[in-house]
């Protein structure tokens, strides 16, 4: 199938000369057309998602910047969203990073050979069971067991300094930042496993070797040599990872409970950026809808800068290595 | 593994390194075990709960009037779901194919396609929630109640399918070896001809694998049907024509609205074994094809 060359000069010698070059030029200039739909795409939904949230900005104005999220009110200042959306997304990371780069290592350089590809399937279903089912079983079956253990650990807190703040009042349901933290944090750790695994999966290994010739510990060896030559790598995958988990909408809106206010009891109910839209965009109109439609613009605005970074680090990761 | 290092010789400190050697490698062996741990119970709750509401009626009666109410079927959702990800497929994956093949075949190192490859990276990054606001923005709202149809769900998951198939189909390309292109030259072939009839040929179980992935991807999405297909109790085959609904949504709708009702809370499991069976499906046949795929090109 692949090869089948003998049948090709049959083929070639159909059709007068001219049409072969306009095809020819035909081709190239759709597979260009398909290309740049990506970036008509992209602008498309700047334009059209900002000019639908038009009212929102010119009527907060800056006050688009303030903690004061009230439809009821006709407030829409989406400072706690925001605060919501890196505060889920910094617990996800914290919690997820020392996982996935465990397991990256434990794949490349601690697993036998021949299990190393069904262990990379395995973690990769993780990203195969869809967001809506990481929700519902986050709030059906996650949150009990969870809401009891923050009630523990807020009492035993209770004389700490600032710990009495953060895990100050947990919430019955166990709805809160917390439980939206822990379960984005299983979503997100095939992506930050994958793209770390990769990256390690480039040191050289000659280096590799060298470290281990010279009578240096497995550890010895990941900490001299896989580590420094890593680390744009493990920085680019962190961050795409926060991207994700930044833009990650239904797991959280099912599980974060609804408070669009700054609060440092991380046991307690919030809101994120993008849950707030799958919660309230049903019933909204008006200046309302715009907010939520805003509050997309400014998710697509981090999103953006995030991934533009973390492509920066990779592109400068790869010419390293390249040159190396 | 490790031999005594000659400059090391002190006992204390060498037990101390492969102490900590012996720490650090329990620590990944745990790690891969903890990420097994969330995996399995959720795979097992899932078939277990949505087992146990699993019967023929399921797969093919009407949903409820109430979602309160035991009975009824996820038949609309399951029809939903296969024909919105479908009209979402036929969009992307050949838009997607045509822009790997410019970007490996044409541009290069271009830098028209420098810019492409990274802006599709960039729209990988896209939240899906965005890409919903996005067709309700320019699709639904111009057309008001009209707008809402399984066609605005398809496009929005094709946008998120789009940077997928591209990104993989240029992967996959780039492996296909210079020389057959370089053959199909000599014999006199136009690049379009080559393309067409070596280079494709060649690299399409791993494009369809690629394609594949995309489809998983996206059929468990939920947050860019929100706003864009409204909502039916009866089966729409329609696309283009009145609302439809798909089983993320109805999970979506069991968990969130009427999570607090018993038969909701079945209803929401009995789906998500539905969708999950789906998603898998499609992630087991991708990975066939490509395990088939790197024995052949291993064999070559």
């Amino acid at each position: 199938m692949a090869t089948d060359a003998p049948a090709l000069p049959n083929k070639l010698s159909k059709g007068p000369r001219q049409l072969g070059i306009v095809t020819d030029w035909g081709f190239r200039i759709l597979a260009l057309a398909a290309g740049l739909m990506v970036f008509v795409i992209l602008a498309l939904i700047a334009i059209y998602t900002t000019r639908e949230a038009l009212p929102w900005f010119r009527e907060e104005g800056l006050g688009i910047f303030t903690d004061n999220w009230d439809p009821a009110h006709n407030d829409f200042g989406a400072l706690g969203l925001i605060y919501g959306t890196m505060l889920v997304a910094g617990l996800a990371v914290l919690f997820s990073l020392p996982i996935s780069i465990g397991i990256a290592l434990f794949i490349t350089d601690v697993a036998p050979q021949r299990f190393r590809r069904p262990f990379v399937y395995t973690v990769d279903l993780l990203a195969a069971i869809p967001s809506v089912v990481y929700g519902l079983w986050a709030l059906l079956v996650l949150a009990e067991p969870l809401a009891s253990l923050y009630e523990s650990l807020s009492d035993a807190t209770a004389s700490i300094p600032i710990l009495n703040t953060v895990f100050a009042n947990p919430s019955a349901s166990g709805k809160s930042f917390m439980t939206a933290g822990i379960i984005v944090a299983i979503m997100i750790t095939p992506i930050i496993t994958s793209i770390t695994r990769e990256v390690f999966a480039t040191v050289p290994a000659s280096q590799k070797e060298a470290a281990l010739a010279l009578g240096a510990t497995r550890w010895e060896m990941i900490r001299g040599a896989v580590f420094p030559h890593s680390r744009s790598g493990m920085v680019a995958g962190t961050m795409i990872g926060l991207g994700r988990a930044m833009g990650e909408t239904i797991a959280i809106a099912l599980v974060i409970g609804a408070s669009q206010r700054v609060s440092a009891n991380i046991l307690g109910p919030g809101d994120t950026l993008a849950s707030v839209i799958a919660n309230q965009f049903g019933e909204a109109s008006g200046t309302h809808r715009a907010a939520l439609i805003g509050c997309g613009v400014v998710l697509f605005a981090i999103t953006i800068v995030i991934s533009m970074g973390a492509r920066a680090l990779v592109t400068r990761a790869d010419r390293r290595s390249a040159g190396a | 593994m490790t031999a005594p290092a000659v400059s090391l010789t002190q006992s204390t400190r060498k037990g101390r390194r492969e102490l900590k050697n012996a720490i650090a490698t329990t620590l990944f062996v745990a790690s891969f075990v903890i990420a097994l741990i969330p995996l399995t119970l959720i795979v097992v709750y899932v078939i277990r709960a949505g087992a146990s509401v699993f019967s023929w009626a399921f797969l093919t009666d009407d949903l409820p009037f109430s979602n309160r109410r035991e009975g009824g079927g996820m038949y609309p959702a399951i029809v939903g779901t296969l024909v919105i990800t479908g009209t979402a497929t036929a969009m992307a994956v050949p838009l997607g194919i045509l822009g790997g093949i410019y970007l490996n075949e044409y541009g290069k190192k271009g830098i028209i396609a420098q810019v492409l490859r990274f802006l599709a990276d960039v729209m990988t990054g896209v939240p899906s929630i965005v890409m919903g606001l996005f067709i309700y923005t320019i699709w639904v709202l111009p057309r008001k109640q009209a707008g809402l149809s399984g066609f605005a769900g398809a496009l929005a998951l094709g946008c998120l399918m789009l940077p997928i198939v591209i990104r993989t189909t240029e992967e996959i390309l780039k492996v296909v070896p210079d020389e057959l292109r370089e053959g199909s030259y000599a014999l006199g072939s136009r690049k379009a001809q080559a393309i067409r009839t070596v280079v494709m040929p060649h690299a399409a179980p791993g494009v369809i694998s690629g394609a594949l992935l995309g489809v998983a991807r996206v059929a468990g999405e939920t947050a860019p049907l929100l706003f864009t297909i409204g909502i039916v109790t009866s089966p729409n085959f329609n696309v283009f024509d009145g609302p439809n609904t798909a089983l993320p949504q109805q999970i979506y709708i069991n968990a969130a609205t009427f999570g607090g009702f018993p038969a909701a809370q079945d209803r929401a499991w009995g789906a998500a074994l539905a969708l999950i069976g789906i998603v898998f499906l499609f992630t087991l046949v991708a990975r066939i094809v490509t395990a088939i795929y790197t024995r052949r090109s291993a064999a070559v």
